[in-house]
């Protein structure tokens, strides 16, 4: 059946094309950072950042073990600068399609941390209605599709995202986050020869944590080198240093703008490491602790704040400010998650369909 | 023109099909439709031909053979406010895309507390009788109405097969529709319909007092034509077309059961955990007292379908075995 088309002859490469100017792309949303804000600053934002994901999530391990939370919780920490980096290059108009280690993309994209932290109670307030929980936090508003567990779950759906803005003329784009595990799917293959064949506006942002839960990047791929597997799908692929926020954000501006350039889906492989178990029920036994030491000395929040110093910048005093206003959202937050209702029984069999907005009859 | 002048509309339920899509992508630009072989080669069993040089390829999207991905991609397409209809070969390849239609189609809406709904039509062929053995030949639509947040239908007419798709893209949940391969060459003059096509009732394609047989799909004319056999024995069997096997119509199956007292159900699927035993679970809950003979069911035998013709034929639920059924809860 494939005879009928002609052989693809668009050469895969390894490396980021040169954006091309065109018509398209002048029009298209701009994701330079604006040009009063001084780098110093920019810094500085990007440490908030950093720190409100691993500030909440600190806060969530203390919680869990209180009780408050419960279900399957996985944190990000030690890979905030992948969620905070890539947000950078993307705009309110553009679309994000997450996974069930989630917080992170989920704070980075602006959502919140009294809505996330509402739905980790299961409260009607929180930004899924109590219904997803941590793996399942969504917000339409901001273009936020999402909390799949299932594994390359998200990647059918992110393609889909983009193919509607594409045929509408949208100039925008679809970034989905997934992980080294997700690579092994099918999903994540058939997605990614879609995306090529299609032309589609996709951000493939794979996260290498180097675990898929237990199993490592090496028990689990003949072919490590991810970025060189996803390049052979006729995109632009290379690989990044995800423990660098500055970097990624980086890397992420330059595959963004060429995704607005009409040039395709692009693939970063993000190098990363959590620093914390695969979730809250995992011994972590598959790992040596000298590894994970290892990686704690590339940690993405020391990094930024060591970049800042060689700046000569006032690291102390940002880090104090940040500091104490992420404590207060953060205690705000857990407060508001306290005393917020719970959602009805009554309303159990609510949103199962549209038509099923009212209570149970 | 027939031969009295007036203008006769004789049409085939692949044709009414067809027409359906195309007055869906005339109508309204969100809509296309995608899916294997659907463009150049007109669609597997013809239900598209022509459609890509009316409408052309980037309404009729020929997809790589990656079920989970086109069918997640349509899921995608509808969250940005699209209207796509996506078509599965057959209902065996569709399990390729079951994790999609399950765990995304059927679960974000409620998983996203009522942000995202997900308005997508995917059609797909089911059923066995054209000897195409094990991989191409189950009715697992039943399976599909195991699940909560989708709509099922099952066309059985060509009426339905015209108008069910317009109120099915209007849905702005998932709607699955299963076309019974023995069905396509079903011929027949259209009728305008008579009243808005709804998708919640089941409906009555036969009036009877003596017994109701309930089925739906491929299995409708069966049915029907145990009912003649029935009829000229005198037994006046009433015919229950399900239409939608999810939300199955209650009350519609118990006014039937009421009026008769007797039922067969007919289910081109496996016996066991069948759609025919959701209906007769819920005849006994709701009309255990208005039964005068236990429920009969008429179902495939427990076996991945053969291809060699006699096998499969004793396989399938046949008209003969429908009748031996009713004789049994009448005499």
């Amino acid at each position: 059946m494939s005879l009928a088309r002609p052989a693809r002859t668009r050469k895969a490469t390894a490396a980021p094309k040169p954006a091309k100017k065109t018509a398209r792309n002048r029009q298209g949303p701009r994701t330079a950072p604006p040009a009063d804000r001084s780098a110093a600053q920019h810094r500085a934002n990007l440490l908030e950042s950093l720190l409100r994901i691993r500030r909440f999530e600190e806060r969530c391990v203390e919680l869990y073990s209180a009780a408050k939370i419960r279900g399957f919780v996985h944190l990000y920490i030690g890979e905030e600068a992948v969620a905070v980096g890539i947000n950078q290059a993307l705009t309110s108009e553009d679309a994000v399609v997450s996974t069930y280690r989630e917080h992170g993309h989920a704070l980075a994209r602006g959502i919140a941390a009294e809505a996330v932290m509402a739905e980790m109670y299961g409260k009607a307030t929180g930004c899924s209605g109590g219904r997803g929980g941590s793996m399942h936090l969504f917000d339409a508003s901001r273009r936020f599709y999402g909390g799949s567990a299932i594994v390359a779950g998200g990647l059918p759906l992110a393609a889909g995202l983009a193919l509607a803005d594409r045929m509408r003329g949208q100039n925008r784009v679809t970034c989905c986050f997934f992980g080294d595990g997700a690579f092994a799917e099918g999903e994540f293959h058939e997605t990614a020869n879609l995306a090529a064949l299609w032309n589609l506006p996709l951000l493939l942002a794979c996260e290498n944590n180097l675990y898929a839960m237990g199993t490592a990047l090496t028990r689990e791929h003949a072919q490590t080198d991810l970025a060189m597997r996803a390049a052979s799908y006729g995109m632009p692929a290379w690989a990044v240093d995800g423990m660098d926020v500055e970097a990624v954000e980086q890397a992420s501006r330059r595959a963004v703008e060429g995704i607005r350039t009409g040039t395709g889906p692009h693939f970063l492989e993000l190098r990363t490491y959590r620093f914390r178990a695969h979730s809250m029920y995992d011994p972590d036994r598959y790992r040596g602790k000298a590894e994970i030491e290892q990686w704690k000395d590339r940690d993405p929040v020391n990094r930024l704040m060591e970049r800042m110093r060689e700046n000569g910048e006032p690291v102390d005093e940002e880090l104090a400010r940040i500091e104490q206003k992420i404590t207060e959202e953060i205690d705000h937050a857990v407060e508001a998650a306290e005393k917020a209702p719970e959602e009805p029984v009554e309303n159990l069999l609510r949103h199962v369909t549209s038509a099923s907005t009212g209570p149970v009859s | 023109m027939g031969a009295d002048g007036t203008e006769k509309s004789k049409t085939t339920y692949r044709e009414a099909m067809r027409e359906a899509i195309r007055e869906a992508l005339r109508s309204d630009d969100r809509v296309f439709l995608m899916g294997e072989d659907v463009g150049r080669y007109g669609g597997c069993f013809g239900v598209s031909l022509g459609l890509l040089e009316e409408f052309g390829p980037e309404r009729i999207r020929d997809t790589p053979l990656s079920e989970s991905t086109f069918v997640g991609a349509g899921i995608g397409a509808a969250l940005a406010g699209m209207r796509p209809i996506v078509e599965i070969m057959t209902v065996n390849f569709s399990l390729l895309a079951l994790d999609q239609i399950l765990n995304n189609a059927a679960t974000l809406l409620h998983m996203s507390g009522g942000q995202l709904p997900v308005p997508i039509v995917i059609r797909m062929t089911t059923g066995a009788g054209r000897q195409l053995a094990a991989q191409h030949s189950h009715s697992l639509e039943g399976w599909y109405a195991h699940i909560p947040g989708i709509r099922v239908l099952a066309p059985a007419t060509i009426e339905d097969a015209r108008h069910m798709l317009a109120p099915a893209l209007a849905d702005p949940d998932p709607v699955l529709i299963f076309e019974h391969g023995s069905l396509y060459n079903l011929s027949g003059e259209l009728r305008p319909p008579t009243r808005p096509v709804d998708l919640d009732h089941a409906a009555i394609r036969r009036p009877g007092t003596d017994i109701s047989l309930i089925t739906y799909g491929g299995s409708l004319p069966k049915a029907l034509a145990a009912a003649d056999e029935l009829a000229a024995e005198g037994v006046e069997a009433e015919v229950i077309d399900l239409r939608a096997l999810r939300p199955l119509d209650d009350a519609a199956i118990a006014a039937s059961v009421t009026r008769t007292h007797r039922a067969v159900v007919i289910d081109e699927a496996w016996r066991t955990g069948s759609l025919a035993a959701e209906v007769c679970a819920r005849i006994a809950e709701r009309s255990f007292y208005e039964l005068d003979a236990p429920v009969e069911r008429v179902c495939s035998a427990e076996v991945p379908i053969p291809y060699a013709r006699r096998l499969e034929e004793a396989a399938l639920p046949q008209t003969a075995d429908i009748v031996a059924a009713a004789h049994r809860a009448v005499d």
